[in-house]
């Protein structure tokens, strides 16, 4: 029972570390219905971004973490007025393409910068052993990344529902024309919201290196898993995010530790069942 | 027996309801306007008669026929064509190939994937007829795209013809050109053979009290009163929730 | 201005033009004259041109994207490649085989395909290509799993040709089937049948409008589409002799993709092109430098997509009719 209970946990954990990555991506696909594979390849920049300051600098983990954010906000914010910008009106295959072509080329940056082996960081002590919790033996890595996610849920909640440009955001999510009409500047607005979903997809970078591993091909590997829970959530619904997320990590943990033979293989069907019946995703408006 | 016959159609978008209780009656040949202020589900009565929309209950006849529960695509087979109000056309395609394409799939050689679409002499020798009599056969090797917006109203209506529609649903047919074509849109639209019954949308009353020969006054997703030109040009509920309130100068 | 004759100015379009007839001969003539150490490659390239074809079907001319449809090359791969293994190694009905299984499971697919849009699609058709790599890694004992499909033998085409290590039958053999598919699509896309896809695929609500059963069709395109990749992967199997997990991939599907992207979609040239300007490259950069061959390809992605939506044939169309009009008026003239 503890084990089922601690693979549960493990599930749960590892849905948070998939909101992160994911939530980003929900929103700016909402807001602008641009299709972009490219989002992957925002979190490998965070990734690396925490390993150079560890294994190069010498920083430790901890205080790396709100970096990976930054940095990779900012870069995000650059590609986005410099490129990404520029294909919104295209169509849905140049979108996928032109997003799939910007991660090969990140990729191959970062085979160039860092190799093309798997990477780890040092995790401060603390953050290395297990707890125990009402009997039930949990690392405590996972606890650590359980609770950043909830924390980065609350304040992205809050964020949207309390404070004006939350509320610039749902409208123009809500529908585009009227924000432009009441005299939003929806660009700019999408500017601001891709670089900070793209700066949290940079922090679950960095925070996955210790459970996912870190190499060039990461902003590929992740892409299924970020679009599974985007697209099953809702496009646009954080809360559908958060749900499709935590769904998604314990089914994952939990398949592969009933199934084993089977892999993803229950994740995909019931993807593809799902959204066969449910286009929009659970809780897409549209 | 009437072309076209609506009965107790309604629809309601959440608590929004813009089809309240419809029930309108085509006569063969009836060359019938609806008209009534912005807002008031026009547009969706066509949509709810073409099947674009699904009514929440009430039906549609075509005919003795109860097509409420055919695809879009099915009720064009039975002769309900329609225009938009807005351009729907085919843009990277010419007229030619547009009209062609609509007259093969009436003719339902559209599946022939084997033989070429030059072999199907009589579909391009009709399209090229229609886009002649529509006056379009000048420009009809040209991408739509690339067509003056009157010319591409004309395709509109070309393209409804070709289904061979027996009742036909114009939605706004002069919207968007200046006012010297439209009379001329409208004098075509006149000229359609008498088996063919019309239903248009149309904010010039002048062009309405000119063509049409009945009309409905729709209000707030409401019949709001039924009659000949003569009739609503002197009904006091007309004149004053829309003729009054309407700005048609 | 002359006045238009329609049915002219329609078989005119269809018309085999000279350039045609000229590449098709130059694609037997070059490889087996000049490059005879690339046949290998060139039955490669010849092979995956079939695939591109079927994904510019779908794409270029119906408007369906698809990011699996490696799943249907797969498909026939494994098809094609089993056969083979269990004892039936007769190259050309080996491939229909392929062909013919990927089509019905393709079919089967499509009733879900034409339902949906925009990013569901997206998702579904790249769900269906990841469950069918599962599938076939648990179904080790019939696919091999993640070794491959070993133990195929391909016996001799027509009875006489050997297929060698050096190629020329495999390449010759590719090449044919290559043509003969460009042939069958090019009657496709110029039949009433692909003139219908073309307009579902530039406004659907208005073909419903004229009558067309949008979704029937696009079902009997996705159909086609799935043969024909099948038909690529079963050729591929037969003339390499094994089959592999990322036959599947999403891998191959996002490479297929690109070569048509690059090439120009709804054109079916353009899929040859691309297949050629990709695989050779490919071949020539990975040389030198394997690791970095994706920075080029992404870097040229974004750029043909950000100046040339059309690819690089759409590109060369458009200044070839800026820099003359006259071929256009022979075009429009009677």
């Amino acid at each position: 029972m503890s084990q089922i209970l601690a693979v549960l946990f493990d599930g749960f954990a590892y849905g948070m570390l998939l909101f992160l990555l994911s939530v980003g991506l929900s929103v700016t696909l909402g807001l602008m219905n641009f299709i972009n594979l490219a989002h992957g390849a925002f979190a490998m920049i965070g990734g690396y971004v925490t390993f150079a300051l560890v294994s190069l600098a010498g920083w430790p983990f901890l205080a790396t973490l709100p970096f990976a954010f930054l940095i990779t906000a900012i870069i995000a914010a650059g590609f986005e007025v410099l490129l990404f910008r520029r294909i919104y009106q295209s169509g849905e295959l140049n979108q996928v393409l032109f997003t799939i072509g910007f991660v090969f080329s990140m990729s191959a940056v970062a085979a160039y910068l860092f190799g093309t082996v798997n990477q780890s960081v040092k995790m401060p002590e603390f953050l290395t052993g297990f707890i125990e919790l009402a009997g039930v033996k949990l690392p405590s890595y996972r606890i650590f990344l359980a609770a950043i996610a909830l924390v980065v849920t609350i304040i992205v909640v809050a964020g949207l529902e309390y404070t004006r440009f939350g509320a610039m955001v749902r409208a123009s999510v809500d529908n585009q024309k009227v924000a432009r009409g009441l005299g939003l500047n929806v660009s700019k607005i999408f500017a601001l919201t891709f670089a900070i979903g793209s700066g949290l997809a940079g922090l679950g970078g960095a925070l996955s290196i210790e459970i996912l591993s870190l190499d060039p091909s990461f902003g590929f590997h992740i892409l299924v898993l970020v679009l599974i829970v985007v697209a099953v959530g809702g496009l646009g619904s954080v809360w559908g995010s958060f749900v499709a997320a935590a769904c998604l990590g314990i089914f994952d943990v939990m398949g592969k530790y009933l199934f084993p033979e089977l892999g993803s293989f229950l994740i995909y069907l019931f993807m593809v069942v799902l959204l066969f019946y449910k286009p929009l995703g659970l809780f897409g408006k549209r | 027996m009437n072309a076209l016959e609506t009965r107790n159609l309604n629809k309601a978008f959440g608590s929004l309801v813009v089809a309240d209780d419809i029930s309108i009656q085509l006569p063969k040949g009836a060359r019938h306007a609806l008209i009534g202020p912005n807002g008031a589900g026009k547009t969706t009565l066509i949509n709810l008669m073409t099947g674009a929309l699904t009514p929440d209950s009430g039906s549609v006849l075509l005919g003795d026929q109860d097509i409420t529960g055919l695809e879009s695509n099915e009720r064009v087979k039975r002769g309900l064509g329609r225009t938009f109000q807005i351009n729907t056309l085919f843009p990277e395609l010419t007229p030619l190939e547009s009209t062609t394409m609509a007259i093969c799939e009436r003719m339902g050689v559209a599946q022939n994937w084997l033989s070429p679409l030059a072999n199907q002499t009589e579909a391009i020798d009709e399209a090229f007829g229609l886009l002649t009599q529509i006056g379009l056969a000048d420009d009809c090797t040209k991408p739509t795209v690339d067509l003056a917006y009157g010319q591409q109203r004309l395709l509109e209506i070309a393209l409804a013809l070709a289904t061979k529609p027996k009742v036909l649903l114009l939605d706004e047919p002069a919207a968007g050109i200046p006012k010297s074509e439209s009379a001329a849109l409208f004098e075509a639209i006149a000229d359609l053979p008498k088996d063919i019954s019309v239903l248009f949308i149309e904010h010039d009353m002048n062009l309405v009290f000119t063509f049409a020969s009945s009309i409905t006054v729709l209000v707030q997703g409401k019949v709001l009163v039924e009659g000949t030109p003569d009739e609503i040009a002197h009904d006091p509920l007309v004149r004053e929730v829309y003729l009054g309130g309407a700005d048609h100068g | 201005m002359q006045p238009i004759d329609p049915q002219k100015w329609l078989r005119n379009k269809a018309r085999i033009s000279p350039y045609e007839i000229a590449f098709w001969i130059a694609a037997l003539i070059i490889p087996y004259a000049f490059f005879p150490n690339y046949l290998a490659l060139a039955s490669q390239i010849a092979a995956t041109a079939i695939f591109c074809i079927a994904l510019d079907l779908i794409i270029g001319y119906a408007g369906i994207i698809s990011l699996g449809h490696a799943a249907f090359f797969g498909l026939g791969a494994y098809a094609a490649g089993i056969l083979s293994q269990k004892g039936w190694g007769e190259p050309i009905s080996g491939a229909l085989f392929g062909a013919i299984f990927a089509g019905f499971c393709g079919w089967i697919v499509s009733f879900m395909i034409v339902r949906v849009q925009h990013l569901a699609l997206l998702m579904i058709t790249l769900g269906l290509g990841f469950l069918l790599v599962e599938l076939a890694n648990t179904l080790d004992w019939l696919t091999g799993g993640s070794d491959g499909l070993l133990g195929i033998d391909t016996w001799n085409l027509f009875g006489v040709f050997k297929f060698t290590f050096w190629g020329y039958t495999a390449y010759g053999y590719t090449l044919g089937a290559a043509f003969l598919v460009f042939l069958l699509c090019r009657r496709l896309v110029n039949s009433p049948f692909g003139l219908a896809l073309e307009t579902i695929r530039e406004n659907p609500q208005r073909t419903t409008a004229l009558g067309v059963p949008n979704r029937a069709r696009l079902q009997k395109v996705f159909t086609i589409s799935a043969a024909i990749a099948g038909l690529a992967g079963a050729i591929l199997a037969q003339t390499t002799e094994t089959v592999s997990l990322d036959s599947l991939g999403f891998q191959r599907s996002a490479d297929i993709a690109v070569m048509l992207i690059l090439g120009g979609t709804g054109r079916l040239y353009g899929a040859i092109l691309g297949s050629i300007i990709f695989l050779v490259a490919r071949d020539q950069l990975s040389g030198m430098n394997p690791q970095y061959w994706y920075f080029w390809i992404g870097l040229l992605l974004m750029i043909v997509v950000l100046f040339m939506p059309r690819g690089i044939l759409g590109g060369l169309e458009k200044i070839k009719s800026k820099l003359s009009t006259k071929p256009n008026q022979k075009v429009d003239g009677a």
